[in-house]
């Protein structure tokens, strides 16, 4: 049976951002509408996505009706499901924090690259093909180029150079993997590689061995994998506050695409190149890991500490994805929902606190204490307990669920002094990030504390903290609902691990009859 | 044939490599678009190298050349077109903002002293004022950030 439900979220965006393009001449305020309500439809379309993807097997919509493996297949499964539904929650809060702090004025077009970013995101989660993931790999990079170089400042445009030039290099190595991968399989359809490796010549082994290697290092550029995340703490710093909170996700499709494409390609029906990634994603993010937490102790600015600690959480989630049990994945996947929320959130309140000090911005030199101080050290507090994973909060949770699952792997002892080493260490760098913008302050001394609350007057507070209150209040939710989230991720995992389903379902759902279609 | 297609992706990729790990836009530019010449070729030769076959269907043929290789090298000419294009501006507005064409722009010790040259003076704390730093870099600052950095290599 075929459903309409699969390209829905990836046609709201495309068409939704052609409008707010053509709505250009009708001024920022209907842009700004057209585009949350386009995310509130997205929101809504995520919804019901899931509810199908949980009561139905993977759904497959063949684009132009040219059926698996020959065209090209948009597959909804829980996984994708549940990662467009956190983007669509993301992009809320973000969008909602752009429009109240009036960052969408900085530039043209903010609402139309937002817009064209979520297309790309959805359909890198969407897509069954891998040249297809390709194609939306680049229509979100270009849309984040855009997004990243947003507003302006040279350290933004460094930083943005950086980012583009890697990311170009990435793209070629991914054309060269599938180059690679398709001369030895003959197909491009992830189910279909998967068959044909199960059945693979001995002597093209190597051949398929590299490329996918190389693929591992295309998705470890956009997970930010050790070394390959040099590129991402300056970029996040220096980007405008809700672009930083939607690039949260934008590690996690690097995430994804080694889940869905490595963990299908070289699963159990492999044969000697099963689990040919494991190795290397479980040990490259226990090194991550370490590197992240010594990143948040020497960072300079919060922004820049906020980075790391993204780095350090996308860190857990490959050690998580390392350890390939159906248990470690739920646990994985439910920190994943928890880091990318708090993240976001993270990145505002950062915004937030810096727009309150002024010319001191976020770096970590003592000023004058922040108008509002209290209510963002709480904030900040609440975040940071959140983020380093200390007991109450939900990343408290996800890491003992990672840890226990890792209980059963050989190399236990490794991976949990290093977790809980880099926790002690992100907390130290919190613990003193938060002592030195809020406890550590001068007195005022008369000249621009006046003028930093003028700025936080100008723009609206109360709804900019909106965004951040809701994005960090995903803590408490998960927390409050562990325990139906857990079986839902435990679903979801299992769902992963069941490649024959898949596979049975992407090769195997007929076309639809012309009858139907009139 | 093949030898030379294969010598020919090899020496692009080799060359764009070389390119990419220069210290200047213009030739990270060149050694991208290399890389992405070198791709093409190779995606097409994915297909494997057929001579006199067509791609597309016709009556009395019975051999055909693998067409999907090509759709891909299609795709991918375009993507790398605009992206390079992207990245040609993206340098001009680097070169501009930056001052030279360094991918590193200004040295990056003199970035960071200029992020704190926009704090305010700092009066009447006389306990935190001996261990400043601000007041010592602000005249270095003004004098190297608006002209090009001295020492530089030429090329």
């Amino acid at each position: 049976m075929m459903t309409a439900t699969p390209f829905l979220p990836v046609l709201i965006p495309l068409i939704g951002g052609v409008l707010v393009l053509l709505a250009h001449r009708g001024g920022l305020n209907l842009q700004r509408l057209m585009s949350l309500l386009l995310v509130l439809a997205l929101l809504l379309v995520s919804v019901d996505a899931m509810q199908t993807a949980i009561q139905m097997p993977p759904q497959v919509y063949a684009l132009g009706n040219w059926i698996a493996p020959f065209g090209i297949v948009l597959v909804l499964d829980q996984l994708s499901a549940l990662m467009v539904l956190i983007t669509a929650l993301l992009a809320l809060g973000a969008l909602w924090y752009a429009v109240k702090r009036k960052v969408d004025a900085q530039g043209a077009h903010f609402h139309v690259l937002f817009q064209i970013q979520l297309f790309g995101l959805n359909g890198a989660f969407l897509t069954g093909d891998v040249f297809n993931l390709f194609v939306f790999f680049e229509v979100l990079l270009l849309a984040s180029y855009g997004l990243l170089l947003h507003g302006s400042g040279r350290l933004r445009t460094r930083a943005g150079l950086h980012y583009v030039a890697i990311n170009l290099i990435g793209s070629t190595l991914f054309l060269f993997a599938v180059g690679a991968l398709y001369g030895v399989l003959g197909t491009l359809n992830i189910a279909d590689m998967a068959n044909k490796i199960a059945h693979l010549d001995p002597q093209d082994q190597g051949v398929v061995a590299a490329a996918g290697l190389l693929l591992l290092l295309v998705f470890g550029i956009k997970a930010a994998l050790f070394p390959l995340y040099l590129w991402l703490p300056q970029a996040y710093a220096n980007t405008t506050a809700p672009v930083a909170a939607l690039f949260a996700i934008m590690t996690k499709v690097g995430l994804y695409a080694i889940i869905r494409v490595h963990g299908t390609l070289f699963g159990d029906q492999a044969g000697d190149l099963a689990g040919l990634h494991l190795p290397w994603i479980l040990w490259l993010g226990l090194i991550t890991m370490l590197m992240a937490a010594f990143g948040t102790l020497a960072a300079r600015g919060l922004r820049e500490q906020v980075a790391y600690l993204v780095l350090a959480s996308v860190a857990t989630l490959l050690v998580g994805i390392g350890l390939n049990s159906i248990d470690a994945l739920s646990a994985t996947l439910y920190y994943l929902i928890h880091s990318t929320l708090i993240a976001g959130g993270f990145f505002l309140l950062a915004d937030l606190i810096a727009k309150g000090r002024g010319a001191y911005d976020d770096r970590f030199v003592s000023g004058p204490a922040t108008p509002k101080a209290m209510l963002l050290g709480a904030t900040f507090l609440f975040a940071a307990i959140a983020m380093s994973g200390l007991p109450p909060l939900s990343g408290f949770f996800g890491k003992v669920l990672i840890l226990s699952a890792a209980l059963d792997h050989p190399a236990f002892s490794w991976i949990i002094a290093v977790v809980l080493l880099s926790g002690l260490m992100m907390i130290m760098a919190l613990a003193r990030s938060g002592s030195l913008l809020f406890y550590n302050t001068l007195p005022e001394n008369g000249q621009d504390a006046p003028a930093a609350a003028d700025a936080s007057k100008e723009h609206d507070f109360k709804g900019a903290y909106l965004a951040v209150a809701s994005l960090l209040s995903a803590a408490l939710v998960l927390v409050a609902l562990a325990h139906p989230l857990g079986q839902f991720t435990q679903s979801v995992a299992q769902q992963v691990f069941d490649a024959p389903t898949y596979l049975q379902q992407v090769l195997h759902t007929p076309a639809v009859a012309k009858e139907a279609i009139r | 044939m093949e030898w030379l297609i294969a010598l020919m992706i090899g020496v692009m990729t080799a060359s764009g490599v070389f390119l990419t790990l220069r210290a200047r836009t213009f030739p990270v530019v060149l050694g991208l678009t290399l890389l992405a010449y070198a791709v093409n070729v190779f995606l097409f030769a994915m297909g494997r190298l057929n001579i006199g076959v067509p791609a597309v269907i016709e009556a009395e043929r019975l051999a055909y050349t693998d067409p999907l290789p090509q759709a891909l090298v299609l795709t991918a000419i375009v993507i790398a077109f605009g992206m390079t294009a992207f990245l040609i501006v993206l340098s001009l507005k680097a070169r501009s903002e930056l001052g030279n064409d360094h991918v590193d722009g200004l040295h990056l010790a003199q970035d960071e002293e200029s992020l704190h040259a926009t704090l305010p003076p700092r009066q009447a704390d006389p306990k935190r004022h001996a261990d400043h730093p601000f007041e010592q870099t602000d005249a270095l600052i003004a004098s190297t950030t608006t002209q090009p950095i001295q020492g530089e290599r030429q090329q």
